[in-house]
């Protein structure tokens, strides 16, 4: 039998992976994109867990709307970082400083 | 409104009109309209104002005391304008309505060519309109019921007299000179100022009247200015006699009256003889009752008063421009005014303001005529002789100097020997130095006076004179003159009886009965307007005046390079006398570069580097340089931001589960 405490702790350890490659990352814009995904996996984990734990079907139901959104969001991020290709000729977050003001 | 209120009104407005006409619309009614609409105007006033006179002094009229107006009401305090009409007013109406009139019609012949404007420039006109000017506001000044009112008429003369000593406003020294009287008035004002504000903190009110009324429940009252208690009584009334020594030019703020004669002659005489300068003597007489409380008030305004008119008579002596010297005689005469007031001889001191007004205006119209011969030449030693071109002037301005020089019989000798006789009989603290001072300045006020005559009318004639057409002044010029010479002479005669006895102002002027020195003179020497003549003869005072014009004589026409001789004597008696007592020097050097450097200093350092420097752009130049430093917090790289939002989540979290 799996414990609660190891699917939270798998949660956090992904979590916390996901946290270290959007710091840490300082080549690929698409590797963002994919810690930004594997930070809501981490939170979909917990859900579901405490959702099994505690029978009670409304923390799978969010698990949809949270896969929902975040296929959105991968969606509306792809297109930028085409966007930003297209206008640079390259994706290496180092050189993306464009946001300051 | 009663009659007596319609008449006040009409006799009050009506320069004011003339004036308005005349400014405003000069160019279009011309020359002859803008002097006719003032003149008349000026006339209907003269009118009223004997009217009046006669109502108020002649039939001995109550007093009449009225509000025209309430201004506004504040904290209960009323801001009015009225009417007090006693003989004290009714007579400064009279007075100055009448000199205004004779300046008026004599204007029309002095101003009717101009060096110092082209004939097409409306500056007639202006002149019209500001003399106009002046006498509404010199008859608001004397027939005001209240504070506030004085305080406007104060200020308003001051303003024409700032506008006309600047006549000339293309010549340096008229500019310079006009900023002088304005400065030196405010110091004087200030102190006025001041005082009103003691009158109003303590008694609440503007008005005479209950100001008076409330006299006797704060008479004991004391102000701590921090250097320990002063009475309230005192204090108001010096700070309101500061206002007066700027108005009536007592030392040491009597320097812009000398430099006022850069104006045009008809004003040096309406103005800064006959009228204005009295304002101050006007407005001691008319607190009389605050003054009589005050012991220490009346011992500074009487040395304050015998001090100037022996020191500025001296002066007098020295000046070789002929308004200079009639004008240095103004200052001293009115010094004598001032001690009077300050002996409570103040009937005596305002009997003087009225014969002086005459006997001055008169001078200074005859000195203008002399200018006006001489095409505008005012040096006395370029004259001499004219006594034969210019026989009405002559004469005319002979009784002018034998009234000035208190001459038995003229109307001066009797208001000056009233004054000199109070001093005699006071027993305020400084009277015997101020009687000493003020016989003294007997015999240098005939000194100068004779000395300035002798030089114009009996002096070997000049080369100017004898190269030019020298010839009497036109009628406009002369008929004021010969209708100003008959006061100078006549106006004594029945005055000094009821002034002596206390009678004429008995309304309006309130002296304490141990203060009552002109009673006394009247109880025991008056024996008659004629017997005063005849016993004047054997006093000292007009033995010294014949002295003065003894010497005058010797010195100028019996044996002329005696001044030079005495000059070489003493020349530093001399150089003093010229620079009169370094009054000028002492300003120059402390108040004016004083105030420069003051200037400098809030300027560069309180303002350029402090204000601009430090707070202005100092504020600006710190907003930048932060705004520099905390930019780069701002790397616009995701990382960073990502960075910084999960920590500042991470810490709201911890606050908030904490």
């Amino acid at each position: 039998m799996i414990a609660l405490s190891d699917y939270l702790l798998f949660g956090a350890v992904l979590f916390m992976i996901s946290l270290a490659g959007i710091f840490l990352n300082r080549k690929n814009l698409i590797i963002i994109l994919m810690c930004i995904e594997l930070l809501l996996l981490a939170v979909n984990t917990n859900l579901v867990a405490f959702s099994h734990y505690l029978n009670d079907v409304q923390g799978e139901i969010f698990v949809f709307f949270i896969l929902t959104v975040a296929a959105a969001e991968a969606a509306i991020g792809l297109a930028i970082l085409v966007l930003v290709f297209r206008h640079r000729k390259h994706i290496t977050v180092d050189d993306l400083d464009q946001l300051k003001g | 409104m009663s009659t007596l209120h319609t008449i006040l009104t009409v006799l009050l407005v009506a320069p004011l009109i003339g004036s308005i006409i005349a400014g405003l619309f000069g160019r279009q009614i011309g020359r002859k309209g803008a002097h006719s609409v003032t003149i008349a105007a000026v006339a209907l006033s003269t009118v009223l104002a004997a009217w009046v006179f006669a109502l108020f002094v002649i039939q001995g009229h109550e007093p009449y005391n009225a509000s025209l107006y309430t201004w506004m009401i504040s904290d209960g305090i009323k801001f009015e304008i009225g009417y007090l009409i006693d003989s004290l007013s009714a007579t400064m109406m009279l007075v100055v309505t009448f000199v205004s009139l004779m300046v008026h019609i004599y204007t029309i012949g002095y101003m009717d060519h101009d060096a110092d404007y082209p004939p097409e420039n409306p500056y007639y006109q202006r002149f019209f309109s500001y003399i106009s000017l002046f006498t509404f506001s010199m008859l608001s000044l004397v027939m005001a019921n209240n504070f506030l009112q004085l305080f406007f008429g104060w200020e308003a003369v001051g303003l024409v007299s700032y506008l006309l000593i600047g006549f000339y406003m293309k010549r340096e020294s008229a500019i310079q000179a006009n900023l002088k009287a304005f400065l030196v008035n405010r110091v004087g004002d200030f102190g006025f100022v001041l005082g009103i504000a003691i009158v109003v903190m303590y008694f609440g009110t503007l008005d005479y009247q209950t100001f008076f009324n409330g006299l006797d429940a704060h008479k004991d009252d004391v102000i701590d200015f921090g250097w320990g208690p002063v009475s309230m009584i005192t204090a108001a009334t010096l700070l309101l006699f500061v206002g007066a020594m700027g108005k009536s030019a007592q030392m040491p703020l009597h320097v812009w009256l000398p430099e006022s004669m850069e104006g045009p002659t008809p004003i040096s005489a309406l103005i800064h003889a006959a009228t204005m300068v009295t304002a101050g003597i006007f407005m001691v007489a008319r607190l009389s009752p605050a003054y009589e409380l005050s012991e220490v008030a009346l011992s500074v305004v009487l040395l304050v008063g015998a001090i100037t008119a022996f020191m500025m008579g001296l002066l007098g002596i020295v000046q070789n421009d002929i308004k200079r010297v009639v004008a240095y005689s103004t200052l001293s005469q009115l010094g004598y005014m001032t001690a009077a007031l300050g002996v409570s001889a103040y009937a005596a001191g305002m009997f003087h303001v009225i014969t002086h007004a005459f006997f001055k205006a008169l001078l200074f119209l005859a000195a203008g005529s002399v200018i006006i011969a001489m095409h505008h030449d005012q040096d006395i030693r370029n004259m001499g002789g004219l006594k034969k071109y210019m026989p009405i002037t002559y004469w005319t301005m002979l009784i002018g100097s034998l009234a000035l020089i208190g001459f038995p019989g003229f109307s001066g000798f009797f208001s000056k020997d009233s004054i000199i006789m109070a001093t005699e009989a006071s027993e305020q603290f400084g009277a015997g130095f101020a009687h000493l001072l003020l016989v003294a300045g007997v015999f240098v006020t005939a000194f100068y006076t004779f000395r300035m005559f002798f030089l114009v009318f009996h002096a070997p004639e000049s080369e100017y004179v004898r190269t030019h057409d020298i010839h009497e002044s036109p009628k406009v010029v002369t008929v004021p003159l010969i209708l100003l010479s008959i006061p100078a002479v006549l106006v004594g005669w029945p005055m000094i009886g009821p002034i002596l006895s206390g009678s004429y102002f008995a309304d309006s002027i309130f002296v304490l009965p141990e203060h009552d020195v002109l009673r006394e003179i009247y109880e025991h020497h008056f024996h008659g307007a004629l017997n005063m003549v005849i016993h004047g003869l054997f006093t000292l005072p007009v033995w010294l005046s014949f002295a003065g014009v003894a010497l005058a004589w010797y010195m100028y026409i019996k044996n002329p390079a005696l001044p030079a001789r005495v000059q070489q004597a003493c020349p530093v008696c001399y150089r003093i006398l010229e620079n009169g007592y370094g009054f000028d020097r002492f300003n120059e050097i402390v108040f004016v570069n004083g105030s420069r450097k003051l200037g400098e200093f809030f300027w560069k350092v309180i303002d350029q580097t402090i204000i601009d420097g430090w707070m202005v752009n100092g504020t600006a130049n710190l907003v930048a340089v932060a705004a520099r430093n905390w930019r780069q917090l701002q790397t616009g790289y995701l990382y960073h931001y990502a960075f910084v939002m999960i920590f500042g989540t991470l810490i709201l979290l911890l606050w908030a589960l904490w």
